[in-house]
């Protein structure tokens, strides 16, 4: 089998690069309600840090609602199985202390904080992680990675999130994910949205990152575009529909789903009848 | 219940109260001889006692409001009206007696003296324990004094202005305030002259059963400015104590006075101010009112555009925890053409405090071209809380731009998760929230306040979530 091959040469890779034994997300069997409704019927993935795993499925097929669990969303409500990072349980933590150990959420409709400063937000994340950088390295690492993300330096001072357009949201996620420099990445949809210039910074940016992280970070990317995994080549993919992991497979199964759609699996598992929208 | 009272005391930390040394006061409860006991023991002119106890009558003629927030736990009777702390105002603070200035010091006044104010003044219960203000000023001829020193060494300037903004009659609290008044500031600023930095006036409650009466006059002579700074405190004590302020500003022709207001007193006292000016052709007046303590807080600063160009601005900010309710708003009366005026309110309950915001826009038919707008947010912190909203508006002319916004919001599961999910805990995150809420008016302190405000709601929000 050419794609457990060519897991194993990533994982030999990274391991002679001198990475240390790789931390992973282990999700088990996991299942979450949203006010009473079932939407994750036991969801099953690994992703070890150095690695980029890519989750796709139909819209409303629950992979939003798995990121969201796995930061601890108060509302998803955990219902069976387990998840955990590092060897820790992850479903104990309250979502701050599942960021202090690692992990990092981009959402894919980030919530505007009026009042809150994009710098002063980040500082105070900084400093609630235990990573704070004395204030003139601080600007300059912002100042860094801003420019890098082509972001205007008045962004420093606007209100996080507040009137920024949906471009400009995902690269302020993009920017948070540079300076808060996570263990494991969850990308929920980074790609939306974008123009074609903005899509290639992203996903420049999170290239970026992920080398200057040397395999010391992992990333889930949600995405439904091809496109950006031109830059980013993932080490699996994976397909997700009604609340499960129906496949897993190499690059190459993007490259299906861009060619042939979710209908594979739309047909073979839905009873017959249930239309899934496409995306 | 008895979880949140101990919460609130936890996290207040100016209510300490020291030992009793003051020198003289009155019998408990209010009446003519009261009042003329206070009046003898400051020497004062025949006029001030006469104005003291007609005042007087006015105060029992009057009614409680039967609007705004619930009074029915003052007990008049049970109050001192004046208590005087010391023989001698200090002009140093060696000269003031080592526990009173313990507390100053506790409250970070004389460091802050040092570093960036033109001018202190202290009160201790009924009077001004130290006053300074710096030789260069004076020299301009700027006068920043207590009340009383006002009346006894500027008396006619004094009675010119006096009682002229706020007249005795002007409402219940004002009236007593009137009869029974001490302290306070004294403010006058000669024309052309800039205070470039603030004056500040420090109201310290000591004794239990207390009530704080002073009373401030700022008379900003034309084209002067002066910003000054009142911040407020009191021990935390099971009976209720009252403060009762009044204070007149007068802004003669393109003056500039600005008025920033800390209050964080304990959550037994009642807060009844009454806070008016006067902006006439082509000053402006700043109202910049904070109110994070007290048990119960009725306070609208009013504005009266008397003068053509006249802009004034109230920009307010209230958060009231458990048990407090804060009664806060703004006037703004457009007698003249072409005035300006722009409200800003931001109210915070948490628990079962309550906050409303009372405003009243006023355009008198002669006051053509005039542009008002108020807008008023209220944050709510849990499921508890309670915000109103009441806008009174008379418009007599129809030349007017006028707006009104205001909105009801709940901090968001949303916005909490957000930030927690970059490692923010729960408790700062909510602090995050609702500092960010609060940054109009925050941004508009001297930088010291701006640190200290944060710091205070920070401690307002602990053990208070999850
Ligand atoms: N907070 C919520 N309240 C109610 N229903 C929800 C909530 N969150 C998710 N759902 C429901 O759960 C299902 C999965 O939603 P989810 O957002 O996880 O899908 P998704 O795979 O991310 O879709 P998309 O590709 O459109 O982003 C949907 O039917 C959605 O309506
Ligand atoms: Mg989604």
């Amino acid at each position: 089998m050419s794609e457990i091959a060519e897991q194993a040469r990533v994982v030999a890779a990274t391991n002679a690069a001198g990475a240390p034994p790789t931390a992973e997300l282990h999700v088990d069997g996991l299942r979450v309600s949203v006010e009473g409704k079932p939407i994750l019927d036991g969801v099953d993935l690994r992703v070890p840090v150095g690695q980029v795993h890519v989750l796709m499925g139909p819209n409303g097929s629950g992979k939003s609602t798995l990121a969201y669990s796995l930061m601890g969303h108060p509302k998803y409500q955990v219902t069976g199985g387990a998840a955990s990072f590092d060897g820790q349980d992850l479903l104990a933590l309250t979502p701050d202390r599942r960021a202090k150990l690692g992990l990092f959420l981009s959402f894919q409709n980030p919530i505007a904080i009026p009042g809150v400063t994009t710098v002063n937000f980040l500082r105070a994340a900084l400093r609630a992680q235990g990573k704070e950088l004395p204030a003139r390295e601080f600007i300059a690492r912002l100042g860094e990675e801003m420019t890098a993300l082509r972001m205007d330096a008045s962004f420093r001072s606007r209100y996080i999130n507040d009137g920024f357009s949906g471009g400009e949201k995902k690269r302020a996620e993009t920017l948070q994910l540079a300076m808060l420099e996570p263990r494991l990445a969850i990308l929920d949809e980074p790609d939306s949205g974008l123009d074609v210039d903005a899509l290639r910074i992203v996903a420049d940016g999170v290239l970026r990152i992920m080398e200057k992280s040397e395999g010391r970070m992992g990333v889930l990317l949600i995405t439904h575009y091809y496109r950006i995994l031109e830059n980013l080549t993932p080490d699996r993919v994976h397909i997700m529909h009604q609340g499960r992991i129906v496949d897993s497979g190499g690059p190459e199964l993007a490259h299906l789903i861009e060619r042939e759609g979710y209908d594979p699996y739309t047909t073979a598992t839905s009873p017959p009848g249930t239309e899934v929208s496409r995306p | 219940m008895t979880v949140q009272a101990h919460e609130l005391t936890k996290d207040y930390k100016f209510g300490f109260h020291d030992v009793d040394v003051s020198v003289f006061r009155t019998e408990k409860g209010i009446s003519p001889e009261v009042v003329a006991a206070i009046s003898d023991h400051k020497q004062e002119p025949a006029w001030m006692l006469k104005f003291r106890l007609k005042a007087l009558e006015h105060f029992f003629k009057r009614p409680m409001p039967n609007w705004g927030a619930d009074l029915s736990g003052i007990n008049f009777d049970n109050i001192y009206y004046y208590i005087k702390p010391v023989d001698e105002m200090g002009r140093s603070w060696d000269d003031v007696p080592d526990s009173i200035r313990n507390t100053f010091d506790r409250l970070g006044i004389p460091a802050a003296e040092q570093k960036f104010l033109a001018g202190v003044s202290a009160q201790y219960d009924s009077e001004v324990v130290y006053h300074s203000i710096r030789d260069d000023l004076s020299k301009l001829g700027v006068l920043f004094s207590d009340c009383d020193t006002g009346l006894r060494e500027h008396e006619e300037l004094f009675k010119r202005y006096f009682g002229t903004v706020i007249p005795p009659n002007d409402n219940k609290f004002a009236a007593l305030n009137s009869a029974v008044w001490s302290g306070g500031s004294f403010v006058y600023v000669p024309k052309g002259v800039r205070v470039d930095i603030p004056l500040q006036a420090y109201f310290r409650i000591n004794s239990d059963n207390m009530g704080q009466f002073e009373r401030t006059l700022i008379i900003a002579d034309e084209g002067s400015y002066v910003h000054y700074i009142e911040g407020c405190t009191a021990p935390t004590y099971s009976n209720d104590s009252l403060h009762a302020a009044v204070v007149e500003i007068i802004a003669e022709k393109g003056a500039h006075v600005r008025y920033t207001t800390i209050q964080n007193w304990s959550d037994n006292v009642y807060n009844l101010v009454t806070k008016r000016a006067i902006a006439k052709e082509d000053a402006t007046i700043e109202w910049i009112d904070g109110n994070l303590g007290s048990k119960v807080t009725m306070k609208y600063p009013s504005i009266y555009l008397m003068g053509e160009r006249a802009h004034g601005e109230v920009l307010s900010a209230a958060f009231a925890g458990n048990g407090q309710h804060q009664d806060a708003g703004s006037k703004c009366i457009h007698v003249a053409p072409n005035t300006t005026s722009n409200v800003v309110s931001r109210s915070i309950s948490k628990g079962t405090g309550r906050t409303s915001y009372r405003g009243h826009i006023r355009v008198l038919p002669k006051a053509t071209n005039v542009k008002a707008n108020v807008r008023c947010d209220a944050l709510l912190l849990d499921e508890e809380s309670r915000s109103d909203t009441y806008p009174y508006m008379d418009i007599e002319n129809p030349d007017v731009t006028f707006g009104h916004e205001a909105s009801v919001s709940k901090v968001g599961e949303d916005q909490i998760f957000y930030l927690q999910s970059r490692g923010i805990d729960e408790v700062q995150a909510t602090a995050l929230i609702v500092n960010g809420f609060f940054e109009p008016f925050v941004k508009e302190l001297p930088m010291e306040y701006a640190v200290e405000l944060n710091r205070l709601l920070a401690l307002s929000m602990e053990g208070s979530i999850g």
